[in-house]
C-alpha cells in the first residue's frame, strides 16, 4: 500500500519538473509558433546557462552569489541568442525548413563540444542559497523551499507572459505574426525585430531554467539532448505553439514521469517516446494546437 | 541511334571505372583501405537510400537509422544467434525493415512537414528503446558483440580472390551488394514512379489533383527507402563484428541526414559522394581531437551557407563555369 | 454533366457556401462570378474534393462523387486549374504534363520503365495544342506568368477530363494575354467537347464567352441563367453597381 505522504511528495516532485520544462518548452513553442523555426539548440542553450551560472558562482563565491549567476546566466544566453539570430538563423529564412533545422543541429553539435572544451565532462553542481535553504513540512513530506520558489516564479511568468501576450500591443504583434508574417510585414511591422526579439526572450528563459536547475540536478553534458527531447513532448502534447498547452502539456508531463517512474521503474526512455508517437498520431496538434486536418 | 550510343558512352563509363576501382581496392590497397572502402559502400546505401525519401519525394525523415538498425539486429540475430547463412539473414532484414518501414510510414505518411519528422524520430526512438531494453533479444545494452562473417569459402574456387582475407572478401560481397541495390534504386527513381515522387515533391495538392494518391505513394517510398537501409544495416553489422543499440540511436538520423546534404540531395550520386566525405573527413579528424562533433557542426554551417547545393552541386555548378554541361543524373 | 445539390460549408459557424445548386450540362461553358468573399473558391474545392461539404451533393454525369479524395475525383473526370499558378516547378515543362500523362493512365505504380522515353508523343501533342511546343525543355519554374498559366491548363487537359474547372484563369494577365488565353480556352473546349466552369472577374471575359452565368453573393446564388438574363437582373445589379 502506498503512502499518501509518498504520493503526495511525488506529486510535489512533479510539479517542480513541470515548472522547469514550462520554462523551457514556453520559449521553444514561442519560437516555432511566431518563426515555425524548431529550435534542436534550446536545449543548448538551457546547458549553458546552467555552465554560465555554475562559473559566476565560482567567481563570486557561494553566499552572494546565486542571484547574480542567474541573472548574469540568462543575459549572457540571451545575447548569444541574439548574434546567433541575426548572424546566421536571419539568412535561411527564406529556405526550406530543412536547413534551418540543421542549422539549429549543428548548433547543438558545437555549442556541445565548446561546453565540453570549457568545463569538462565532470558533474558539476551549485549549492542553494541561503536564502531558501531549509524546507517545508507539507502533509508528511518536506518541500523544498528552493522547488517552491521555482514553481511561485514559474507561475508568475507564466501569468506574466499570458498578460504580455493578451494585453499589450507587442503582444498582439506577436500574435499577428504567429498567424500571418507576411501580412503583417506588408502592415509595416518590423517583422525582423519582432523575430530577434522573440528569439533573444526564449534564449533567455533556456538560460534562465538551466541556471535555476544547478541547485537541484547536476550539471552534466548530455543535459542539453536530455531536456530537449522532454521539451519536445511537451510541445507535442499541448500543442505546437500554443501557450496554454505548453504549460499543460508541462504540468502533465512533469506528472506523468513523476508517477511512471514509480510503476515503471525503466518508464522514460520507451514510453516517453511512446507517449509522443501516439499523440501524434491521434491528436498531432495537441491539447490546444490549432487542428491541421 | 549513334548519338545515343554517343551519350551511353560519355555517361556509363565513370560509373563502372569506379565500379572496377572499389573493386580492385583489396590488391591495390591496404587493409585500412578496405575497411574505409567497407564503411564508404554501406553509408552510401544508408545515405542514397535516406535521399529517395529526402530529395526525390521531398520527405524529411529523422529516424531513418530505426531500418538501418532493424537490418542489422535481424541479420546479426539470425547468424550468430541461429547460424543462418549470410542470404537467407540479408533478405530476412530486408524483409523485417520494409515491415517495420509500411507499419510506421501508414502513421508518418498521415502527416506533414514537422509533425512528419517528429513521428518519424519518435518512432525511431521507440526501436531504439526496444534494441536497448530488450535483453534476450538484442542483448540489451550490451548488444550482440562477435556476428560471424558469412561463408564465404566458395570464393577460393575464383582464381584472384582465393588469396585474400576474410575481411576482403567480404569487402568484396558489400561492394557487389551495394552496387546492384544502388542500380536498383536509380531505376526505380528513373521510372513513372520516381516521376510521381518527384511530382508529390514539387507540388503535393496539384499532385493529388492529378490523380496521384500521394498517401499511398509515399507510403511506398517510405518502405522502399526503408528497405535498403535494412540491407545497408545487415552488412554494417558483419562489417561492425557486432550490433549494439548507440547505432540506432538519432544522432545516427542526423548524421544520415548530413551526408546526404553534404553530398547534394538534388542528385542521385550526391549521398554518395558525401558518405565518402563524412568517413574520411571523420577517421583524418577524430585522429587529431576528440571534438569531431564541433568539427561536425562547422562543416555543416560551412555547408548550409556556402554550399547549399553540396558537393556534387558544386562540382555541377564548377563544370557548367568551364562550360561542360553533362546531364547529372537527377535523384 | 455537373450538378451540384444545396451545398453548404460553414467553418467554425462562418458560413461560406450555403444550398448552392448548381447545373452545367454536357458541353456547355459556364461560369461563377461574384464580388470577393462570396465563396466562389470555396465552392470550386468542394467540387474537386479539396474540401467535404456540411451538406449536399455532387454528381458528375450522375454519379456522386460529394467527400471523395481529390485524387479519385480526377480520376473521375474533373479537371482543375487553380488561382494561384500550381505547375510542378523544378521539372521541365514536358515532365510537367508527362507526370499528369503517366498519372493519368495509371503507370504510376510502374517500377522499372525509363520513364524518359515514356509519352512522348501524347506529351509534344498536348504542349502543341496550348502553345507550349518550343519551351518543352525548359524548367518549369522559369517560365513567364502567362506560360505558367498555360501550363497550369496543360495538365489539367492531361487528365482527359469531362468536366474543366478554371479558378480565376486570366488573373494577373495583360489585355492581350487575356484574349489569347480565352481563345486557346474556346478552342479547346469546342475540340474536345469539354464542359467548362470558371470563375472570373473579367466581366469582359465572363459574357465574351460564357454560355451560363452563376452569380454568388455571400455564399449563395442569387442569380442564374443566360448573360442575357444575368445581365438584367435587378438583384445583381444591386450587388455589383449598389443600385
Amino acid at each position: 500500500m502506498v503512502e499518501p505522504s509518498l504520493l503526495f511528495g511525488q506529486f510535489l516532485g512533479g510539479l517542480t519538473t513541470a515548472m522547469f520544462l514550462f520554462l523551457i518548452a514556453s520559449g521553444l513553442s514561442l519560437v516555432f509558433g511566431v518563426m515555425r523555426v524548431l529550435n534542436f539548440a534550446h536545449g543548448s542553450f538551457y546547458m549553458l546557462g546552467a555552465y554560465l551560472a555554475w562559473q559566476t558562482v565560482q567567481l563570486l563565491g557561494t553566499t552572494h552569489g546565486f542571484w547574480p549567476a542567474v541573472l548574469a546566466a540568462a543575459l549572457g544566453v540571451a545575447l548569444l541568442g541574439a548574434v546567433i539570430e541575426r548572424t546566421l538563423l536571419r539568412q535561411l529564412y527564406g529556405r526550406e525548413e530543412l536547413y534551418q533545422l540543421l542549422l539549429t543541429y549543428a548548433l547543438v553539435l558545437i555549442l556541445g563540444d565548446a561546453a565540453k572544451a570549457a568545463w569538462g565532462t565532470r558533474q558539476l553542481s551549485v549549492s542553494r542559497p541561503p536564502i531558501l535553504a531549509g524546507g517545508i513540512e507539507l502533509l508528511g513530506t518536506t518541500l523544498p523551499t528552493y522547488n517552491l520558489f521555482v514553481m511561485l516564479l514559474g507561475s508568475a511568468i507564466a501569468v506574466g507572459g499570458w498578460l504580455a501576450l493578451t494585453k499589450s500591443s507587442a503582444g498582439r504583434m506577436v500574435r499577428a505574426a504567429a498567424l500571418d508574417r507576411e501580412m503583417l510585414g506588408a502592415l509595416g511591422a518590423n517583422v525582423g525585430a519582432i523575430y530577434t526579439g522573440m528569439f533573444v526572450v526564449s534564449s533567455f528563459l533556456a538560460g534562465l531554467s538551466g541556471a535555476l536547475v544547478t541547485p537541484i540536478e547536476s550539471i552534466v553534458p548530455g543535459m542539453d539532448v536530455e531536456i530537449i527531447v522532454e521539451a519536445f513532448i511537451v510541445v507535442v502534447i499541448g500543442g505546437l505553439g500554443s501557450f496554454w498547452g505548453t504549460f499543460w502539456g508541462s504540468l502533465i508531463y512533469g506528472e506523468v514521469l513523476s508517477f511512471g517512474i514509480l510503476v515503471f521503474p525503466s518508464f522514460s526512455i520507451f514510453s516517453v517516446f511512446a507517449l509522443m508517437a501516439v499523440i501524434l498520431i491521434i491528436r498531432p496538434w495537441g491539447l490546444f494546437g490549432r487542428p491541421i486536418r | 541511334m549513334m548519338s545515343r550510343i554517343g551519350s551511353l558512352c560519355v555517361r556509363l563509363p565513370w560509373m563502372f571505372f569506379a565500379f572496377l576501382a572499389m573493386l580492385s581496392i583489396p590488391w591495390f590497397g591496404s587493409r585500412y583501405d578496405v575497411f574505409l572502402g567497407t564503411q564508404i559502400a554501406i553509408d552510401s546505401l544508408f545515405a542514397v537510400s535516406l535521399n529517395l525519401l529526402v530529395g526525390t519525394t521531398g520527405l524529411v525523415s529523422f529516424g531513418h537509422v530505426a531500418y538501418f538498425g532493424i537490418g542489422a539486429y535481424v541479420c546479426g540475430i539470425l547468424m550468430k544467434t541461429y547460424g543462418a547463412p549470410f542470404i537467407v539473414a540479408l533478405l530476412a532484414a530486408a524483409m523485417g525493415a520494409a515491415a517495420c518501414a509500411a507499419v510506421f510510414g501508414y502513421f508518418c505518411v498521415r502527416l506533414t512537414r514537422i509533425y512528419f519528422a517528429m513521428l518519424t524520430l519518435a518512432f525511431s526512438q521507440i526501436v531504439w528503446a526496444i534494441c536497448f531494453k530488450w535483453d534476450d533479444v538484442t542483448g540489451g545494452d550490451q548488444g550482440l558483440p562477435d556476428v560471424p562473417y558469412p561463408d564465404l569459402h566458395w570464393m577460393s574456387a575464383i582464381p584472384a580472390i582465393g588469396e585474400l582475407r576474410i575481411d576482403d572478401r567480404f569487402y568484396l560481397v558489400a561492394v557487389v551488394v551495394v552496387a546492384l541495390s544502388l542500380a536498383v534504386m536509380r531505376r526505380i527513381i528513373g521510372s513513372p514512379f520516381g516521376r510521381m515522387l518527384t511530382a508529390i515533391r514539387e507540388n503535393r495538392e496539384r499532385a493529388a489533383f492529378i490523380g496521384v494518391n500521394v498517401r499511398a505513394y509515399e507510403l511506398a517510398a517510405f518502405v522502399v527507402a526503408g528497405t535498403f537501409a535494412g540491407i545497408a544495416g545487415a552488412l554494417f553489422g558483419i562489417f561492425n563484428r557486432g550490433v549494439f543499440a548507440d547505432y540506432v540511436y538519432w544522432p545516427k538520423s542526423a548524421e544520415v541526414m548530413i551526408m546526404v546534404i553534404l553530398g547534394g540531395i538534388q542528385y542521385f550520386w550526391g549521398p554518395v559522394a558525401g558518405a565518402a566525405t563524412l568517413v574520411l573527413l571523420n577517421q583524418e579528424i577524430t585522429s587529431y581531437t576528440e571534438y569531431w562533433p564541433l568539427v561536425l557542426g562547422v562543416i555543416l554551417v560551412v555547408l548550409l551557407y556556402a554550399f547549399p547545393g553540396g558537393i556534387v552541386g558544386g562540382i555541377a555548378g564548377l563544370a557548367r563555369l568551364v562550360g561542360l554541361n553533362g546531364s547529372r543524373v537527377r535523384a | 454533366m455537373l450538378e451540384v445539390h444545396r451545398v453548404s460549408k460553414s467553418f467554425n459557424g462562418f458560413l461560406a457556401v450555403a444550398e448552392v445548386s448548381l447545373t452545367v450540362a454536357a458541353g456547355q461553358i459556364a461560369a461563377v462570378i461574384g464580388p470577393n468573399g462570396a465563396g466562389k473558391s470555396t465552392l470550386f474545392n468542394l467540387i474537386t474534393g479539396h474540401l467535404r461539404p456540411n451538406d449536399g451533393r455532387v454528381l458528375i454525369d450522375g454519379r456522386d462523387i460529394t467527400g471523395l479524395a481529390p485524387h479519385r475525383i480526377c480520376a473521375m473526370g474533373i479537371g482543375r486549374s487553380f488561382q494561384r499558378t500550381n505547375i510542378f516547378p523544378r521539372l521541365t515543362v514536358f515532365e510537367n504534363v508527362q507526370a499528369a500523362l503517366l498519372a493519368h493512365q495509371g503507370r504510376g505504380p510502374n517500377f522499372w520503365s525509363r520513364s524518359q522515353a515514356l509519352c512522348r508523343g501524347e506529351g509534344e501533342e498536348l504542349l502543341a495544342s496550348i502553345g507550349l511546343a518550343d519551351q518543352a525543355h525548359d524548367v518549369a519554374g522559369t517560365l513567364s506568368y502567362g506560360n505558367q498559366k498555360q501550363l497550369e491548363l496543360g495538365i489539367a487537359l492531361a487528365s482527359d477530363p469531362q468536366v474543366l474547372l478554371l479558378d480565376e484563369p486570366t488573373a494577373g494577365m495583360s489585355a492581350s494575354e487575356t484574349h489569347e488565353a480565352i481563345a486557346l480556352l474556346g478552342r479547346i473546349a469546342r475540340e474536345r467537347g469539354l464542359t467548362l466552369l470558371f470563375t472570373e472577374h473579367d466581366m469582359a471575359v465572363v459574357f465574351s464567352i460564357a454560355e451560363k452565368i452563376a452569380v454568388m453573393h455571400q455564399g449563395r446564388i442569387i442569380a442564374d441563367g443566360s448573360p442575357a438574363s444575368v445581365r438584367a437582373d435587378s438583384e445583381v445589379r444591386r450587388v455589383y453597381l449598389g443600385r
